[in-house]
């Protein structure tokens, strides 16, 4: 039976985490069979710039594109719609999104239109005993879950940068289009205006490789230049504790730990940063942790791989020179 | 206008997860419950509102065992004028068993605002709030970071990945909130003894078939603790080499 996976664009781009979601459908399209199939919603000028066929190298065997003069932006109603009637017509028996900001919010409207079970932000899928099983962390990654599913379709969101997008040079996927009945109505009642930039075009800390993060150590909001020119020179994006996000230092968006994000990164970089339980859970999943602190009792290092004790106001402008001479030099 | 909180009662976020006997929940020895932290913003965005439009009613709905009535009281306190209590005792409904009884509360109050935190800090599936929102066939807005209601309209924003969605929403309608929205009030003395007073109902939660089977609850295999590569600026040499040459992160 297919897995369907939902292929996110955005500005008539396809976005990482449906090429992971893609690659995940193919690998558990072994235990499970296929085909996997996509399924894209975009307004109809995108469709040449999508380049649908070439998602078969991430794992698509078939793509069906929807198409609205509404499909440009995010259309919370219309994107519902798009998905209930490919699962009417492939009846699949998995669906997957990827757990970004738009697949966080149109999988649960889905989920509810279908009357099945949704499993969000799943870090691991694995078929035992011919049934799909997910892991996903809860309480910000203090423990997980290993849940089943006893509805048909399993649907899931998979995290951002957890799952590798498939690799298959050359293979192309069938494109296919998919006719959906649009209430306008209902796609008027929220409807996308326009979609601001982030100042700085600020990558989300819960897609970077790389995060450099500031706390309490930095004594003052000013001080953040300090992190921001690490940052830069280690091509990573700031994050914060909730010491200083609660101060007004940081804006609640760079908030890394329980009441903000959940990273997991390739480098993650802690200055400053005692390393409070409900932080520690939003990092602890990072591939390696440094901290740099001036209490050797801190919490932080308990987790961190490397640690370097020592006043942050002399070993950070330090450390950001010595990055800059290794690029410079490399 | 009338505007539903729904509310959800978690574990504190400082409490250090311990598996219960079953494999499967969380031991709820000595773990403090308090006010899902996501749905204070919620209760301030209804209150402040209410204040703004110089009158109006907002009922607090919350699912769960038999103290989640203390946090409902908690919300009284702030400033809602009655609460509903969905009983439901032993292992916690999935979402969409939550959302479905939610939104068959919600039904008939002829909510003209319906407000959820975006995610409780616990199971952070993130779903209740948007499947309220299929379910009664309101639109939503997720994750809200700011909103202005001028009239009848509502404009809400919410953050995406490296950028910033501007939505008209036109009410009924669900509207999830983010940390930063707005400053939440505490309970005032006289909150709190106003609220003893205020309507508290207690219904049963309808029963049904789960949609999710959680297998079991585990604990992260700990980080082995790393080393201490050095003090002070003579340490960043050494700390660039092993980034560069071990762990191949730089």
């Amino acid at each position: 039976m297919a897995i369907l996976v939902w292929i996110e664009q955005r500005q008539g781009r396809v976005r990482g985490v449906a090429r992971e979601a893609l690659g995940e459908a193919q690998r558990l399209a072994a235990s499970l069979g296929g085909p996997v199939v996509g399924v894209c919603a975009a307004a109809p000028e995108m469709q040449a710039g999508l380049e649908l066929p070439s998602l078969g190298e991430a794992g698509a065997d078939q793509v069906l594109l929807a198409t609205h003069a509404g499909f440009g932006l995010y259309d919370a109603a219309g994107y519902t719609a798009t998905m209930a009637a490919a699962v009417a017509a492939v009846k699949p028996a998995t669906v997957l999104f990827g757990a970004s900001a738009m697949g966080r919010d149109l999988a649960p409207r889905v989920a509810a239109r279908l009357g099945v079970g949704l499993a969000s932000d799943v870090t691991a899928l694995a078929v035992e005993g011919g049934r799909l099983l997910a892991r996903r962390p809860v309480f910000a990654g203090k423990a997980a879950q290993r849940v089943a599913f006893p509805d048909t379709p399993a649907m899931a969101t998979l995290r951002p940068k957890v799952f590798a997008a498939g690799a298959r040079a050359g293979a192309a996927a069938a494109v296919e289009s998919l006719a959906v009945t649009v209430d306008e109505a209902a796609s008027a009642r929220a409807r996308v205006q326009k979609v601001a930039a982030a100042a700085g075009g600020k990558m989300d800390l819960t897609e970077s490789e790389i995060i450099v993060s500031g706390g309490r150590g930095l004594r003052g909001p000013e001080h953040f230049a300090l992190i921001e020119q690490l940052a830069e020179a280690l091509g990573a994006t700031v994050g914060a504790s909730r010491a200083v996000v609660d101060a007004g230092w940081r804006p609640h968006s760079d908030q890394v730990g329980q009441t903000g994000k959940t990273v997991s990164p390739r480098l993650y970089v802690a200055v400053g940063i005692s390393g409070a339980i409900q932080h520690l859970a939003g990092m602890s999943s990072s591939r390696c942790i440094v901290a740099i602190n001036k209490d050797p009792d801190a919490p932080i290092f308990k987790v961190a791989d490397y640690g370097l004790v020592g006043d942050l106001f002399e070993v950070v402008p330090a450390l950001t020179e010595a990055v800059r001479h290794l690029n410079a030099h490399v | 206008m009338l505007q539903v909180v729904c509310i959800k009662q978690v574990p504190d976020t400082e409490t250090r997860v311990k598996v219960a006997a079953d494999g499967r929940s969380l031991d709820s020895a000595g773990v403090t419950w308090i006010l899902n932290p996501y749905d204070e913003f919620a209760v301030e965005a209804a209150l402040a509102l209410r204040e703004q439009q110089g009158g109006g009613e907002v009922v607090a709905i919350s699912a769960g065992p038999a103290g989640v009535a203390t946090t409902l009281r908690t919300v009284l306190a702030m400033g809602a004028d009655r609460a509903i209590h969905l009983r439901v005792d032993g292992a916690a409904p999935d979402p969409l068993t939550v959302a479905q009884a939610l939104a068959e509360a919600i039904r008939p109050l002829d909510a003209t605002l319906v407000w959820l935190g975006k995610q409780a800090v616990d199971d952070d599936q993130a779903q209740v709030g948007p499947m309220v929102a299929e379910l009664l066939q309101f639109p939503c807005v997720t994750a809200l970071a700011a909103f202005q209601m001028p009239g009848e309209q509502l404009v809400a924003e919410r953050d995406i990945e490296g950028g910033r969605e501007v939505i008209a929403v036109t009410p009924p309608a669900v509207l999830t909130t983010d940390k930063g929205l707005n400053e939440p009030r505490y309970a005032s003395l006289k909150g709190i003894m106003a609220a003893k007073k205020k309507p508290l109902e207690e219904r049963p939660f309808p029963s049904g078939a789960a949609h999710l089977e959680v297998l079991s609850l585990e604990l992260p295999a700990p980080r082995s603790a790393g080393r201490i590569v050095g003090q002070g600026v003579a340490g960043v040499a050494e700390l660039v080499r092993v980034l560069r040459e071990e762990a191949k992160v730089i």
